[in-house]
């Protein structure tokens, strides 16, 4: 609606405070900067409306086709990807590892053309290879969305971490967020390190020594191997799932041992905070990272982190399609 | 781009006395306040309903429901704007199903920011009828669409736009022609 009277020049002051999106791609939060994490919550927080609506639905992305390229098996997040894919009106095309051509030999940058072919806006790609999607953005036009690319980045993860935290506490500087489990093989860890520091949070790390990665204070976070102190002053603690399908040696002795070590019980959280976040970014193993107790209990966000996930992914796709190609 | 300004069309005093005249307009024509609902195109719009609820309530003594429509999400040209619009959402708390909604915004200019509004509050029910009431109507449709109260009609070039001052936002009233120069 080019220039509608007052909205135009209204329009000229608000591009000094809201940045405009720039990028055809999300691959992950350590390229983006502060204003642009914001920007993406931000929206989120309007796009969450639409869930809200007897008709789910709005007509932004008719027309647009996205494909959700899965080499590597996901549930939640192909379903917030294609439930946000609908909600938004874009059409959308399921690829996945088993029954692509991938397994018949053809390589991912054939596969990513042949894709390409089909004139698609967008691609969201889930790989087991760290950077996986970084190459497919050099090679295609389409934008691409990272949907978890091996040990790397889950952006969409962390940015709907961010966002409901935001919701639950207002605001994201000068949080302690605690991140305990498996930190070495977590993409969801890496993506909430970069966005969480940026935006001004104190992030604390824990778990296993095998399991932390020896030079993570590069990152900015602390580090301690005691449960009590991770739980302590926090005011969110992200649980993370034991990743056994990345695990090729073990780590430590027995799933039974770790829960002993660092699983939270309702014991550990009456050290907590009393309005500390229970978070997890599923699928939960009850009794291993966390027991049912506080997994259902009143400090847990887990199922709104799901919710918030939708808008999330629904703000990602509009902001990337906002770029003229 | 840089705006000059042409010349005032109203002052304080004036954008006071048109709300005035267009909240009587919309009560006499609706026959008072039963089943109607404000609704603001956000953000002008949203403004000028606050304005005109108030000034329902000191005249007939009721609150009526309000929202604001953000229409963002129903524009048609989302990758050709040079300014990427920014979303502000949407707050429609009440079923608009039979209801009289009175659709507001400041400026009339084109029509389609109006089209997308329609189909954004038709998404959120069926209401008995809709109306448009705008402080400012500019002319250049792009669309077969009319307002139902007009606080003031003001015939503009192309390459003028019209700028809607409201003390929430720019701390006065007020409302400019402004040319584009350079």
């Amino acid at each position: 609606m080019r220039g509608e009277g007052g909205e135009a020049v209204m329009e000229e002051k608000r591009i000094k405070t809201e940045i405009n999106w720039t990028r055809k791609d999300l691959l992950g939060l350590k390229d983006l900067s502060r204003e642009e994490i914001e920007l993406i919550i931000k929206t989120a927080e309007s796009l969450k409306e639409v869930s809200t609506r007897s008709i789910k639905k709005v007509p932004t992305l008719r027309g647009r086709t996205v494909v959700n390229f899965f080499v590597e098996p996901s549930t939640r997040t192909r379903a917030s990807f294609e439930l946000a894919e609908k909600r938004l009106s874009a059409d959308s095309l399921n690829f996945s590892g088993s029954s692509s051509s991938l397994v018949k030999g053809e390589t991912l940058k054939d596969t990513a053309k042949n894709i390409e072919a089909l004139q698609v806006d967008l691609i969201v790609i889930r790989h087991s290879s760290s950077g996986a999607p970084h190459r497919l953005a050099e090679y295609v036009k389409p934008g691409i969305v990272n949907a978890g690319d091996g040990i790397n980045e889950h952006p969409t993860q962390a940015l709907l971490d961010m966002f409901t935290m935001k919701e639950k506490k207002g605001k994201i500087e000068g949080l302690k967020v605690s991140f305990i489990g498996d930190i070495l093989h977590s993409r969801v860890a890496r993506s909430n390190i970069w966005g969480l520091t940026k935006l001004g949070a104190k992030v604390t790390v824990c778990g296993p020594k095998t399991l932390i990665p020896y030079d993570i204070e590069s990152l900015g976070v602390h580090r301690t191997y005691n449960v009590e102190e991770a739980v302590k002053d926090a005011d969110a603690i992200n649980l993370l799932r034991i990743q056994l399908e990345r695990q090729n040696e073990p780590f430590f002795p027995s799933l039974g041992e770790y829960a002993k070590g660092y699983g939270i019980n309702a014991q550990m959280l009456k050290r907590a905070k009393k309005d500390v976040l229970i978070m997890h970014p599923g699928p939960v193993n009850r009794g291993v990272e966390l027991t049912s107790e506080v997994a259902d209990g009143p400090n847990s966000v887990i199922l709104e982190q799901v919710t918030n996930g939708l808008a999330v992914r629904m703000a990602v796709l509009y902001l990337l399609s906002l770029v003229r190609k | 781009m840089q705006l000059e300004e042409v010349r005032k069309i109203l002052d304080a005093d004036g954008v006071d006395r048109t709300i005035t005249r267009i909240t009587h307009e919309i009560l006499e024509k609706n026959k008072g306040t039963e089943d109607l609902v404000l609704v603001g195109i956000e953000s002008g719009g949203a403004i000028l309903v606050e304005r005109l609820h108030s000034k329902i309530q000191a005249i007939e003594g009721v609150a009526v429901q309000k929202g604001t429509l953000d229409i963002t999400l129903y524009r048609d040209d989302i990758d050709e704007i040079q300014n990427q619009p920014k979303m502000r959402g949407t707050r429609l708390e009440f079923d608009i199903t039979g209801k009289k909604v009175i659709l507001v915004d400041d400026v009339l200019y084109t029509g389609r920011t109006v089209r997308s509004a329609l189909d954004a509050v038709i998404d959120f029910g069926r209401p008995k009828w809709v109306q448009l009431a705008v402080l400012v109507d500019r002319g250049h449709r792009e669309l077969p669409i009319r307002a139902d109260y007009v606080g003031k009609n003001i015939p503009t070039a192309q390459d003028e736009e019209v700028a809607v001052r409201l003390k929430e936002k720019d701390g006065l009233d007020e409302v400019c022609i402004m040319r584009r120069v350079g």
